[in-house]
């Protein structure tokens, strides 16, 4: 309607014109990328799904935890595809804190926390036992759980993918980096605690997939964004039958709203 | 107005057909709308996770009882000795109370033999909630007697039961339940 | 209007129960027979539309408690993992309940402008629009309250904020003002003991909107409904039974807002919300920015604009009193914006300014819009909107009526439905 788009207008002047003073110090925009689970059709590529696991097994749970990811979340619909068989020795390699013994112990004779081999029903274990031990071993900063971490950031897998592909550039001249962090020009202040995560190599992919950093990235990038939405290909899927019923509901119930007034018209 | 000179015209025009489809999809959509708030109340997929566990029997002696937590309930893993093997399989069928093995390996209408309710006979593996009205029997140790058939006497009531778990007096209508289970190993259990 | 009831029982129960029990006779008179206006447009459907949302809200909210542990401790999990991960279809109820809350408000700002655009406040509306108002404000506190609830860093620090803002009465008097803060917190700052009640304040409040918007339809129902023409109905050939032809255009238009709403719930859910409500609520940092839910940003804009604490709670509070006054404030004879070309100008500037101010609420409060090299700070740009605000109902409203010409109004509306037609 015409009377619209003076309010549009307005909308439109002040999202284009509200601009950012450009200092050293902001962060770059993500770089933009494209991805198998972008759009109303979008999808998680399986085979990059189990690439992920393989970084983040084998890199980022190092430092990171993976709190509200259980192995059975693994072989489920929509998701890396393990088979249960796979899935159970994936869990049975991992040591989980066990229960106290019969003598009341949760440590061995030498102070080792007592474990034993993961089942399907259990979560990603802690890398570290609690906040205090997470930041004494990393310089005093906490690594974040990534289990949402995609979406607990503006720009989502773009922002994850940047910052963990941003490394190695040098610092505009002036810029101080402070001790003990790295610069990375995607993050807010462009001094992250995080060393670079990846290198060429770090993994080895059994498919065959070349590991560069980039391929390492989108893997893992993959993966996280699969862990922070596990219900995505459910809700795309039935999404599309809803909506598929509700146009034609609309058009039955217009062709019924016509009848009832034609004649009051 | 034409809707009500409608209603009570019992030939459906063209117009009733629409107002009839219309009608129907809405309540096609609104079953398919009310299932997810249905569906909600079944258990979670953490409840359906911890739905199946798997132990390891090696450390249990023969004689002794250890007990797992399963699906909420107690479970009693028992090693039985040669005497309380014996002794469960000297007892006819139909002298017991309840003559049904209410084994979830079998078929609902398997007697209650001793062969019945066991895949090992060492190994004996129950759901430990007495069935009259669901405490927790007591095992019968020799060091310890609990009732007259050397199984279990659920102290709330006095039902008691034999080296089988099966209900010999008592108010308790029913054989303990011997739940779904395999041998995943010589030592290595499976259940649910 | 309310008058005669039609209803005559048709079977020997339905007259066993009409004498005990008028229900049916209520159902009857008030959405089957009830004489409504022909010529009700689009911008009418939006009660109906309001209707169906509350329910949503209502029964999606019942179905989550069922789920959500109210502790500290565990309410951040018990919604994204327990609900979003575990709870079979948790996922999709926890989206319809969050962008639920966002399309009622949407449904809502639309059915207020829509009052205030054909004059729907107006003799002998009074009560119809205050308890509009009303509801208004229970829905802004419901809205407060569940946003806290899963204890992410926005629902913590937002309900400190807006918690804290009670402080400012210890400038009225020493120490009221951090006595009704510690009061409501249940201690010294928010935490369980606060979350806990918001939980149960938010369990109980669309209970109290249910209420008073059955009182709401009732104080409709007495007048009957307005219409764009803003012109009262002169007899029967100006009305039509509102059963069928505005449960059918009600269903219509509901329909159309469900395929909106959904496409939000299925392919952009996160849309109207904040990442940062995705980390676990910290006492001990402060996000970036705080902001509050996209339709509380207008009043948030205000409370920002003013730089003294108490003054900025008055002016935000003003705002939604002024909104009370509205019925005397316009000194019109005539209801509809159709037949008042000035007014229907304001209207539109005002509806403007709303969504200004709402862009300044979303801001940082150091931002700067630079036009044509020129830096102007948002926070000058907010109080320029909070006064033409306060302006538009105090000023302009009772000014704009006595000096308005007005166009001619039509001589009723069957004349003016059916005439054009001929």
């Amino acid at each position: 309607m015409r009377k619209f788009l003076p309010l549009l207008a307005v909308f439109a002047i002040l999202s284009a014109s509200a601009g950012m003073a450009q200092s050293t110090s902001e962060p770059l925009p993500p770089k933009e990328m494209k991805w198998s689970f972008d759009g109303i059709f979008g999808t998680y590529d399986r085979g990059a799904l189990q690439r992920g696991f393989q970084v983040y097994k084998e890199v980022c749970s190092a430092c990171h935890s993976l709190n509200m990811v259980a192995f059975h979340d693994l072989a489920g619909a929509g998701g890396p595809g393990f088979t249960e068989l796979q899935t159970k020795a994936i869990a049975a390699g991992y040591k989980i804190p066990a229960e106290p013994n019969d003598r009341g112990e949760i440590t061995d004779d030498k102070g080792n926390r007592l474990t034993r081999p993961g089942v399907l029903a259990d979560h990603f274990p802690q890398p570290f036992p609690n906040e205090q031990a997470a930041r004494a071993n990393n310089g005093g900063a906490l690594p974040p759980d990534l289990s949402l971490i995609i979406k607990a950031r503006n720009g989502g897998p773009d922002y994850v993918y940047s910052i963990i592909t941003g490394f190695g550039q040098t610092p505009p001249h002036g810029f101080a980096v402070m001790t003990g962090k790295y610069y990375n020009p995607y993050f807010a202040g462009r001094n992250i605690s995080m060393p670079p995560p990846l290198t060429k190599g770090s993994v080895t992919f059994s498919d065959g997939t070349p590991a560069t950093v980039s391929n390492e990235a989108k893997a893992v990038v993959t993966f996280l964004a699969w862990a922070s939405e596990p219900q995505l290909e459910a809700r795309h899927r039935i999404g599309f039958e809803v909506l598929a019923f509700l146009v034609l509901l609309a058009g039955l119930l217009f062709l019924a709203y016509r009848k009832v007034w034609h004649d009051k018209h | 107005m034409t809707s009500l000179a409608n209603a009570t015209n019992p030939e459906p025009t063209r117009r009733d057909f629409l107002y009839i489809a219309t009608g129907a999809a809405v309540t096609v959509g609104a079953a398919f709308a009310a299932w997810p708030f249905i569906d909600q109340m079944n258990p979670s997929s953490a409840v359906l996770a911890m739905a199946s566990i798997e132990v390891d029997l090696a450390a249990i002696q023969p004689g002794q009882q250890v007990i797992f937590k399963w699906r909420g309930h107690p479970l009693f893993v028992r090693r039985r000795t040669p005497k309380e093997i014996a002794a469960a399989r000297a007892v006819s069928v139909s002298s017991l109370v309840d003559g049904l093995a209410r084994n979830g390996n079998l078929k609902d209408n398997a007697p209650a033999s001793d062969e019945n309710r066991v895949i090992k006979p060492e190994w004996l593996v129950l759901v430990g909630v007495c069935t009259h009205l669901g405490c927790i029997p007591t095992v019968s140790t020799p060091q310890s007697p609990q009732g007259s058939f050397g199984g279990w006497l659920c102290h709330c009531h006095g039902s008691e039961y034999d080296t089988a778990g099966r209900i010999r007096k008592g108010p308790a209508p029913q054989n303990l339940a011997v739940p779904p289970y395999a041998f995943t190993g010589p030592t290595k259990i499976k259940i649910g | 209007m309310a008058g005669h009831s039609s209803y005559v029982p048709g079977s020997g129960l339905t007259r066993w129960l009409d004498q005990r029990l008028p229900i049916i006779r209520l159902v009857n008179d008030s959405f089957v027979s009830f004489p409504t206006p022909r010529n009700l447009n689009f911008w009418y459907t939006f009660g109906g539309v309001l209707t169906f949302m509350l329910a949503i809200q209502i029964v999606t909210g019942i179905v989550l408690a069922m789920h959500y542990v109210p502790n500290a401790d565990m309410a951040f999990s018990s919604v994204e993992q327990r609900i979003m991960r575990e709870v079979n279809y948790g996922w999709l109820i926890r989206y319809l309940h969050s962008n639920g809350a966002s399309m009622f408000f949407l449904a809502v700002y639309i059915h207020m402008f829509r009052g205030l655009y054909y004059g729907s406040y107006k003799s002998p509306r009074e009560i119809l629009w205050i308890l509009g108002v009303f509801i208004y404000l229970l829905m802004v506190m419901t809205a407060f309250f569940g946003y806290v609830l899963p204890w992410g860093q926005m629902s913590f620090w937002g309900a400190t904020v807006i918690t804290s803002l009670f402080s400012a009465l210890d400038q009225l008097v020493p120490h009221l003002g951090t006595s009704i803060t510690t009061w409501l917190w249940g201690g010294f700052a928010v935490d369980d003991a606060t979350l806990n009640r918001f939980f149960s304040l938010h369990y109980l409040m669309p209970f109290v909107i249910a209420g008073v918007l059955g009182l709401h339809i009732w104080a409709l129902h007495v007048p009957g409904n307005n219409n764009p023409l803003g012109i009262d109905v002169k007899g029967p050939q100006d009305m039509v039974p509102f059963h069928p032809y505005y449960t059918v255009k009600d269903g219509f238009f509901l329909v159309l807002f469900i395929i909106v709403f959904l496409s939000f719930v299925f392919y952009a859910p996160n849309f109207f919300g904040n990442p940062d409500n995705y980390i676990q609520a910290n006492p001990m940092v402060t996000p970036t920015d705080i902001v509050p839910e996209w339709y509380l940003l207008p009043f948030y804009a205000m409370l920002r604009s003013v730089p003294q604490k108490l003054l900025g709670v008055l002016v935000m509070g003003g705002a939604l009193v002024s909104l009370l006054f509205l019925p005397w404030l316009d000194t019109s004879k005539v209801r509809s914006c159709r037949f008042r070309p000035l007014m229907k100008q304001l209207f539109w500037i005002f509806a403007a300014d709303c969504v200004l101010l709402g862009y300044c609420g979303s801001q940082t409060a150091d931002a700067v819009w630079t036009v044509a090299g020129i830096a102007l700070p948002l926070v000058w740009i907010a109080r320029l909107g909070t006064l033409f605000y306060f302006a538009f109902f105090w000023v302009l409203m009772p000014w704009i009526g006595k000096i308005e010409v007005t166009r001619p109004l039509p001589e009723s509306i069957a004349q003016s439905v059916l005439g054009e037609r001929s």
